[in-house]
Order: structure tokens, then sequence, then C-alpha cells
């Protein structure tokens, strides 16, 4: 997973909005969800980039605008230097093979009434530049076999796997047409412990085999480290703190990112009375009306009336070298992983 | 010998009593279409009061389905408790009629649920759900039910409590909405409560939060809790002793430092080690290979044998190895146990 220099996708700016409506016939517009709210970031080649948030921060949105499942109200994007939301028709058609998703649930992902090979096969039907007709089943075979399954079970149906062999499946798929990057939305949560290591094992050695550069988006902190070269911390819409991993995981200095890491429960129970731990009051505010300034200011110890009154950009600042949106961003170190103490 | 030869005596203290709640080799089977799973097969084990015990293990291994029969309230059909004893301070609930196991039901033993959302009744307030217990097991008037509803909301930390106990589920957040469960759980002050996977639907933050009530709740009330997970890192911040479930058995059971520093059993070893670790970076996982079995057809022997390292002939051949007690406080069910305690892996 070394970092390489070219950026394959550039996100400026992007936000997406959606209008709250009132009435069945005559909808009023009575206000905005503001989902994603001013998120930019570049990803390089081969590298991982995780997104860590609350559900409702805006992660599965950012995903579904990335895959242009969703038009973005305002912002800009390039994929290899080509505008991603300008794009129409063919154009928009080529872009789209270059980024595929895999979803979280393995369960409603997949078509039930369609075979194992019938959904992997299916985006060669729509780019059918990729992969010759005659070629095709022999392309599904050595895709599942890539992924980890049995190629004898082209024509078994989606019920007849478990939930790891399932996302393996949404794995081929997201493969079939050899796309430059493969956005994550919660790969593994829905899986077992077990199962999790085998699918994060599969996706690491399938990034190093096919140099794929990936958008992951969890919430499980520990999977993100694991496998993310840099992390984006996000919280209502808006990145608050972008760095690598020892700067996000070693030296956070964004509150909530502190607040964020300390809530993870560390699978040790090793001086487990002596661990500090900072405990939010109450629940994310609502993104239709989110709060004026700092938008964690709400939950936040450090509040001051600046944060209420200034927006807090998202730059580096005295003492903390990689971004942070906090006025009195400080970094301090908040235990997360296991140390050595563990079998291995 | 079957799994009933070991109970394991909770803590230092004996009393000579019986502990709050004791499970017996307990047995559950599905019947279905397809043939009879057993669900539980032969599980044991005990909780004292202010005692935490964590279940811990994957989807289908059994530890929902062993909370249930506690509780009685197992579908039935498909699910039948075939054996086995679960008492609660010395009574056998398994063999009270249903009328009088009523009465321990929310009273004696509470449960929470994994999913607040579909738990809760939708078409009524969240008040006149919590008032519910008092009145029904308590006759009391509605007025001072919902007198006593908005004293627990206050309890379990709802903002305006007041303003709010006339409000629906879908009006609370997923952590208010798992507050008021824990609420109606702990209204008639139970002595065991039972929370299945009580954060699993939570973020990390209102994760903590919940976890914190919980555990105030307990040390306030001297409850006897039964955490059932498959959160590693929820079960080492509060257990007192674990259970480690695989296809219907308990594999090991022993005090939490046991389980994360010297695990006996390959699977207990296993979760452990395909934790990510800050120290390895990057690297590959370990991976338990394969898949947890159906459990209408569980291979023979030890359940574990076709995905463990150590398996050898003799994990292979039936009867499965017995949960073998190790010292006075822990117990672990596999034949190759000093070797996975002594780290030399095959």
């Amino acid at each position: 997973m070394a970092l390489g220099s070219d950026v394959v996708l550039s996100v400026q700016d992007l936000v997406k909005h959606y209008p709250l409506t009132k009435g069945v016939v005559f909808k009023k517009h009575v206000g905005e969800v503001k989902a994603v709210d001013g998120v930019s970031f570049e990803l390089h080649r081969g590298e991982t980039l995780g997104i860590v948030g609350e559900s409702g921060c805006g992660k599965s949105t950012l995903a579904k605008v990335l895959t242009v499942l969703e038009r973005p109200t305002s912002g800009h994007a390039q994929l290899h230097g080509e505008d991603l939301f300008a794009a129409k028709g063919k154009g928009l058609k080529a872009l789209r093979r270059q980024i595929q998703i895999v979803f979280q649930d393995p369960y409603t992902s997949l078509n039930p009434r369609m075979t194992v090979g019938d959904i992997v096969g299916e985006p060669f039907q729509i780019h059918p530049e990729v992969a010759p007709k005659g070629d095709r089943v022999q392309r599904v075979k050595d895709l599942l076999d890539v992924v980890g399954l049995n190629p004898e079970h082209i024509n078994r149906y989606p019920h007849q796997f478990s939930g790891g062999q399932r996302q393996r499946i949404g794995i081929a798929r997201g493969l079939a047409l050899k796309p430059s990057v493969i956005v994550c939305d919660e790969p593994v949560s829905a899986l077992d412990v077990s199962v999790q290591a085998q699918v994060i094992n599969l996706l690491g050695s399938l990034q190093d085999e096919f140099d794929l550069s990936y958008i992951f988006i969890a919430h499980d902190l520990s999977v993100v480290r694991h496998i993310s070269d840099r992390v984006g911390v996000m919280y209502l819409g808006k990145i608050v703190e972008f760095g690598n991993d020892e700067q996000i995981y070693e030296r956070p200095a964004h509150p909530y990112t502190q607040a964020l890491l300390s809530a993870v429960p560390v699978a040790d129970p090793l001086g487990r009375e002596d661990r500090h731990r900072i405990v939010l009051t109450g629940d994310p505010p609502s993104p239709v009306n989110p709060p004026s300034g700092c938008r964690f200011r709400t939950r936040c110890w450090k509040a001051a009336d600046l944060c209420a009154q200034q927006e807090p950009a998202l730059v580096p600042r005295p003492g903390v070298e990689h971004p942070a949106a906090c006025h009195f961003a400080e970094p301090e170190k908040v235990i997360v992983a296991p140390e050595e103490s563990l079998p291995s | 010998m079957t799994a009933t030869d070991v109970t394991i005596e909770p803590g230092s203290e004996s009393t000579g009593d019986e502990p709050v709640l004791v499970v017996e080799d307990l047995q559950v089977e599905f019947r279905t279409r397809e043939g009879v799973a057993k669900a539980v097969n032969g599980v044991s084990y005990t909780v004292d009061a202010g005692e935490t015990l964590a279940v811990l293990g994957e989807s289908g291994c059994g530890k929902s389905v062993t909370a249930q029969a506690i509780m009685g309230i197992l579908d039935t059909p498909p699910g039948f408790v075939t054996g086995g004893s679960v008492r609660f301070k010395g009574t056998d609930l398994l063999k009270l009629p249903d009328k009088e196991r009523r009465t321990y039901r929310g009273e004696s033993i509470a449960m929470i649920f994994q999913d607040a959302l579909s738990a809760l009744n939708p078409v009524y307030s969240v008040g006149r759900q919590i008032a519910e217990m008092f009145r029904v097991h308590r006759g009391m008037s509605k007025k001072d039910g919902m007198a006593k509803a908005v004293e627990l909301m206050e309890l379990v930390r709802i903002p305006a409590a007041k303003q709010r106990v006339n409000d629906y589920p879908h009006q609370f957040s997923g952590g208010m909405r798992q507050r008021i469960m824990i609420a109606m759980s702990i209204a008639l002050d139970p002595e065991v409560l039972i929370a299945d996977e009580p954060t699993t639907a939570l973020d990390v933050t209102v994760q903590a939060q919940v976890m914190e009530l919980l555990a105030d709740l307990q040390r306030e009330r001297n409850m006897a809790l039964i955490l059932i997970t498959h959160d590693l890192g929820v079960v080492a911040d509060v257990a007192d002793t674990i259970a480690v479930m695989y296809a219907g058995r308990i594999v090991e059971q022993a005090p939490v430092y046991d389980i994360y520093h010297r695990p006996a059993h390959p699977y207990t070893k296993g979760l452990l080690q395909s934790i990510p670790r800050v120290d390895a970076k990057g690297a590959e996982l370990y991976a338990i290979k394969g898949l947890p079995p159906n459990l209408i057809r569980v291979p023979p022997g030890c359940s574990f044998n076709p995905r463990c390292a150590y398996a050898q002939d003799v994990c292979r051949a039936d009867p499965p190895p017995a949960l073998e007690r190790l010292s006075g406080t822990r117990a672990v069910a596999c034949h190759f146990h000093e070797e996975v305690l002594h780290g030399s892996r095959q």
C-alpha cells in the first residue's frame, strides 16, 4: 500500500443537500438536509483513504455522490483529470467504469433472483467492450476464483452463500470492470468477527494485485486504521480532521476525533479501571439545522464564544501538523488498539 | 461425560448458597423442515448478584437462544427446550406452569433487546409502555404508572423526561430508544438483567454512554448482568467472567483476564488474533479459516475441528471434548488446551 504520487481522484468542495418538502400535491420547500457540506480531498493511486464518522454524518451520501449514483448540489470532482459531474451519456458511462462500489449489506445488495454468474457478469452487459460475449463465463469464473469463491458455484443463487461469501460476490462484481477506484461503504460491518478478517485480507491483497485505490468508509475505527493510509473524520457533513493514520490515531487534535477514539472499547481488559474516556453528551444535532460556527460545539467541552461565531477552517494549526477544523486544536493521545500483550 | 460435570462457581465469596441464576445442561433444538438444529447443546453457566457474565460468540452460536430459553420467550414451534434446568434462586423456571412463570418475567429476570425500534411498540407512547410494567405487575393506576415512567426516564438520563413521556418510539434517536428499553427492563427492580447485543446497533460514542449507564445501574442495584455480544471490545471493558460459545456449546469459560491473555481454546485464541493491531498495521490479519457450521449438520467430534489449526484425528471422533475444568475459575472444551495455553502453535 505504498503512497503513489499520481492523483486518481480529486474532489473539491463537494456539497449534497436533499430538499425537505411539505404537502402532497403542492410540495413546499421547507428546508434542506445538509448531508455532505463541503468535502475536499485527493486520492492517490494504490492508496486507501478511510472515512470515519457516526451514522448520519454523510459518509454514505459521499459514497453515492462519488459513484454518481446521486448528483451533487455543487462541487467538482476529477477522475483521471476528467470532470466526473459534467460528464453525460457515453462519457459518464466510461467514467463510471473506473469507479465502482461495494455495499454494506451483502443481503440486500444482491438480487435474489439472479445467479452469481449473472450478478458478477452483469457489468459486462453494460460495458460489453470489457469482455467479448464468448469470453464472459470464463471471466466470471476467474473473478470468483480471485475473490476466493469456488468457480463451480457460478449457477448458485445468493441465498446459498453465507454473509462473508456474499460480500465476496459483491467485491467480485466491483472488480469486474477493472476499475481504478473502489468505494467500500461499510464492507465488513455486517460480518462476524472471524469472517471480517478474511474479507479485510482479501481487500488488501486485491489492492496490491490490481493497483486499486480504495475509499474505505466505516465506523469501526480499528479496521479503518488497519487498512488506511490516510483517514478523514467526518462530522455532520464536513471533514473535521484529516491526516495519516499516525496523526489521526496517535495525535488526534480535533475534540471530536479524540472523543470518537476514546469511545472505542479496547479489546484488552488490562488497565480498564484507569482508562480515561471522553463520554460525549447527547446525540449529533440534526443536519437540517446544523449549529452555527463549528458544528461540533454543542457537544464540545472546549467550546467558547468564538466557536459559535466563526466556523473553523480545515487547516494545520500551531502545534498540529495535519489539518484539523478546530479553533482550539491540540494533539492529545488517546488509547485505541490493543498493544502487544495479547496473544499473537 | 457431559457438560453438566462442570459448574463454575463465580468469584471467591462462596456463601454456600447457590448463585442467583444457575443454568444447567440446557438443551434447545429447532425442528425445521430440513432437520433438527441443536441450537443449544448442554450449556451451563451461573451468574451471581453484582456479577457480569459475558456470553461471547458469533451469529448462530446459540447465545441469544440460550437467553430466550431462560426468559421463556422462545418461539415454540420451531424452538423446543428439550432438557436441562434454569434455576432462579433455587426454583426451576422450566418446570413452572406458564402462568406462574410470567410472574418472574420482568420482575426477577428482565431482558434488553438489540433493536429497540422493533422491540418497542410503535403505536403506544413510550410512557405508556413503561407504565404498563407497573399496571400489569403492580396493579397501579394509569396516572401513578405514568409518574413512575417519568421517574425511570430521568433515571436513564433522558433529557426533559416530563415533556417526552408522551412521545412515540420513532421520535427518539437510537441511543434514547435503547435507554427507554433499559428503563422498561429495570422498572420492576429485577435481580438478573439479560442484555442481548444492547449496543450493536449504536454508534461508538452512544455505545459508550449506554454501557456507562448499564454499569452504573448494575452497581447501584447489585444486579446480575448477562451480556450477550460478539464485540470483543465491549466485553473486555465490563465483563467479570466470559463464556465463549461455538455451535451451541460453551467452548471456554474463564475470568476476563485469562480469556484475553491466556486463552485455552483455539477458537478464543483465533478470535483475539483476528483483531487488527497497531504493531502489525497493513499486515495480513490472522483469519480463522472457513465458516461456522450449519447447526443441522454439525461435524462429528469437536464442532470447531474443520477450522482448527490444532485438529488431530481425536478431534474428529465423537464424543466431542467435554468442558474440562482447568482451575477453580476456568474450564475449556479442547483436547489440546495445554498446547493452546502454552503457545506451541501447529
